[in-house]
């Protein structure tokens, strides 16, 4: 029955079922909601999303797949009464054209007007932007963008229409819900615990004397040991920061993040760079000169079972990249391409986190070669991209 | 009978809807939000709009799956064997009935209520798949099947500590409670405290929203923050006047201590009162 919904939901990335499906069907078929588009609105999304994060893709998929589906302006009798006669007989007037007129005229009563008037609002409402709050734009029509007569007086906003479906959706309150967004206050938290997942890992096992006293005792007396997997932090990262720029204030954010749970990794060793990665890193940006290591160095020191995270925008000029010499800052013998794959050589896992939104990466060509060097293990620092991340290194 | 908002519980209408799809097809119904957005008070409204007992199972980090379904008590039934006791030779002297079974035996319907379920280990929400969708569990002890006499009513909050496994969350209808907006958070108050002074109500909702609308805030207050608050205001029976003067002479809001949780927040708050009071006036 909604097939074409359902479809379009999983289109979207939302993992609906046909469980799902048949228990919206089956809500349906009870009648726990009434016969409206709101009431259905919220019974679809109560039985077809179960993640906050979703919210906000599934208000935009309803959108798409239903509209058109609710009534543009309401019932006749509803407009009529919002709109006073004399203001649509002007309105009118301002509205259509000549031979319309005539038309009216000829085929008589003020009933025709209206329905013309009705479509009219609604063909105005679907061009303007594909169903927003506002009717029509400014011009000579009275439909001002902020209002229906020429004091502003808004169409269809009073109290009970603010509750009207079509903008529940439409205001997607649920947008900070979206794993999509970038990591704020509230999501760095959820970070946190996705990279200390991470971080525990590894399966030795050691005596659960818990559980062992526990089985012991239900043998009545008879010894019964009991193993459970060891949780002990394994995990070596390396953590390769860019710094100088536009880039700081993300890069600490990642720094923070990451020594947050500094605990939980075996090591955790940071190393920054300036664009792209050349032969030369530094530990302490500020005395940048005195903890130099060559790249060199840092191969040998850290075993390929480190876990690399390189953490940066990506945006720069192509030659900084592909280029010897294209550094901006000194002359390099090898480019940035060849020291890159020298690293993603040497250690097993490399991801590279970029802070810029995913959306906005294909305006950056650097961004797509990086990603294209990286065998496109490039993550958006949200939390579906710390997600990926995790997972990818994990592996 | 359908749920529907009472007098001390404002609901809007996709909680309504949410809550008796759940009620209807008999599934549980996960609720999420904010905290003290009222999520736990939702159930037990629930259980008093359709007039129903709640059996409430509050989850720890330590809590276990198989005790919301019995445990088996074996110490006592160790030393029940070393005593001589009788009982011990029936097995089932020593089960102990958790939450889910007295909700399955309950003579009537009733609202059953598993609180924060994130707080408990990963695996605890797997472990009651099959319970939670056939209302039936197998005693291995006795070797007896237990099955609901009538499907309770499930609500099931989460804090989203830990996420869930697409499994359970397949059975379960899912709502998240959203916060309140100016004119909802109205008629909460009013619902709360029909003889609250309106002038100090709205005085109040100022500067809690305005206080809401500070984003670095580590723990923004929310419904039962303001709430508690509101009563505090009462019982002192401060003049709404004093909560005007918030913004330009006096730093904090009275009684902040209810609304601001943490001393990094008040700290917070202080450095922005001071910073918007040397503004000059617009």
């Amino acid at each position: 029955m909604f097939a074409t919904f359902i479809l379009a939901l999983r289109a979207a990335g939302l993992p609906t079922s046909i469980t799902e499906h048949l228990a919206l069907l089956n809500a349906m078929k009870s009648g726990v909601c009434d016969y409206s588009v709101d009431d259905f609105y919220y019974l679809s999304r109560a039985t077809l999303v179960k993640d906050e994060r979703h919210l906000d893709r599934f208000d935009r998929v309803f959108a798409e797949v239903f509209k058109g589906l609710e009534r543009p302006e309401g019932d006749d009798e509803e407009l009529m009464q919002q709109l006073p006669e004399e203001w649509l007989r002007k309105l009118a007037e301002k509205t259509l054209t000549e031979e319309e007129k005539k038309l009216i005229e000829a085929a008589g009563g003020f009933d025709k007007l209206m329905e013309m008037l009705r479509q009219r609002l609604a063909e105005q409402k679907g061009r303007h932007q594909g169903g927003s709050k506002w009717i029509g734009t400014a011009g000579t029509s009275p439909f001002g963008a902020h209002g229906f007569n020429p004091e502003g007086v808004r169409i269809g906003q009073d109290k009970s229409r603010n509750r009207t479906a079509v903008k529940v959706w439409d205001k997607r309150e649920f947008r900070d819900l979206d794993g999509d967004v970038e990591l704020g206050t509230r999501t760095m938290k959820l970070a946190l615990r996705r990279l200390r997942r991470f971080a525990r890992q590894g399966a030795a096992t050691e005596l659960d004397i818990n559980g062992t006293i526990k089985a012991t005792a239900n043998n009545a007396g008879s010894l019964d040991l009991k193993l459970v997997p060891e949780r002990h932090n394994a995990v070596k990262v390396l953590l390769l920061l860019d710094i100088g720029g536009s880039m700081d204030d993300h890069v600490r954010a990642c720094e923070e993040l990451f020594s947050a749970i500094r605990t939980e990794f075996k090591h955790l060793e940071h190393y920054y760079f300036h664009n792209c990665i050349y032969e030369k890193l530094w530990k302490n940006n500020r005395r940048r000169k005195d903890t130099e290591t060559t790249t060199w160095d840092l191969l040998r020191t850290y075993g390929p079972d480190y876990k690399v995270i390189i953490v940066g925008d990506g945006a720069m000029a192509p030659y900084e990249i592909v280029n010897p010499g294209g550094s901006v800052e000194h002359w390099n013998e090898e480019s940035g391409k060849v020291w890159l794959q020298r690293l993603t050589r040497h250690f097993r896992r490399t991801a590279w986190l970029n802070p810029v939104p995913q959306d906005q990466w294909r305006y950056s060509v650097s961004t797509g070669m990086l990603s294209e060097i990286m065998e496109a293990r490039m993550f958006p620092l949200t939390l579906e991209g710390l997600d990926g991340l995790t997972r990818e290194l994990a592996r | 009978m359908a749920f529907k908002s009472t007098s001390s519980y404002i609901a809007t209408r996709d909680l309504e809807v949410a809550v008796n799809a759940a009620v209807a097809l008999q599934r549980p119904l996960l609720v999420k939000g904010e905290p003290g957005t009222g999520k736990t008070v939702l159930a037990h409204e629930v259980s008093r709009a359709l007039g129903m007992p709640l059996i409430e199972w509050h989850i720890k980090s330590t809590t276990k799956a198989q005790q919301g379904l019995y445990e088996y008590d074996a110490v006592s039934r160790l030393r029940d064997g070393q005593l001589g006791d009788e009982r011990v030779h029936d097995i089932g002297n020593y089960i102990v009935r958790g939450k889910l079974w007295e909700a399955f035996e309950a003579e009537q319907q009733c609202v059953l209520l598993i609180d924060e379920i994130d707080k408990a280990d990963i695996e605890f929400p797997n472990d009651l798949l099959l319970e939670l969708d056939r209302m039936q569990f197998y005693v291995y002890e006795t070797r007896k099947t237990v099955v609901a006499k009538q499907r309770p009513i499930v609500i099931i909050t989460s804090n989203n500590e830990k996420e869930l496994p697409d499994a359970f969350l397949r059975r379960c209808f899912f709502h998240y409670i959203r916060f309140p907006d100016r004119e909802t958070m109205e008629q909460i108050v009013q619902s709360h405290f029909p003889d609250v002074k309106q002038e100090l109500a709205r005085e109040a909702l100022n500067v809690f929203f305005q206080i809401r609308g500070v984003n670095e805030l580590k723990k923004k207050p929310a419904t039962s923050e303001l709430l508690d608050w509101l009563k505090l205001l009462m019982i002192e029976d401060l003049p709404p006047e004093v909560l005007r003067s918030a913004d330009s002479k006096v730093v904090l809001p009275p009684l902040h201590g209810a609304l601001l949780k943490n001393e990094q927040d008040v700290h917070l708050f202080e450095r922005l009162a001071f910073l918007s009071r040397r503004q000059p006036p617009r």
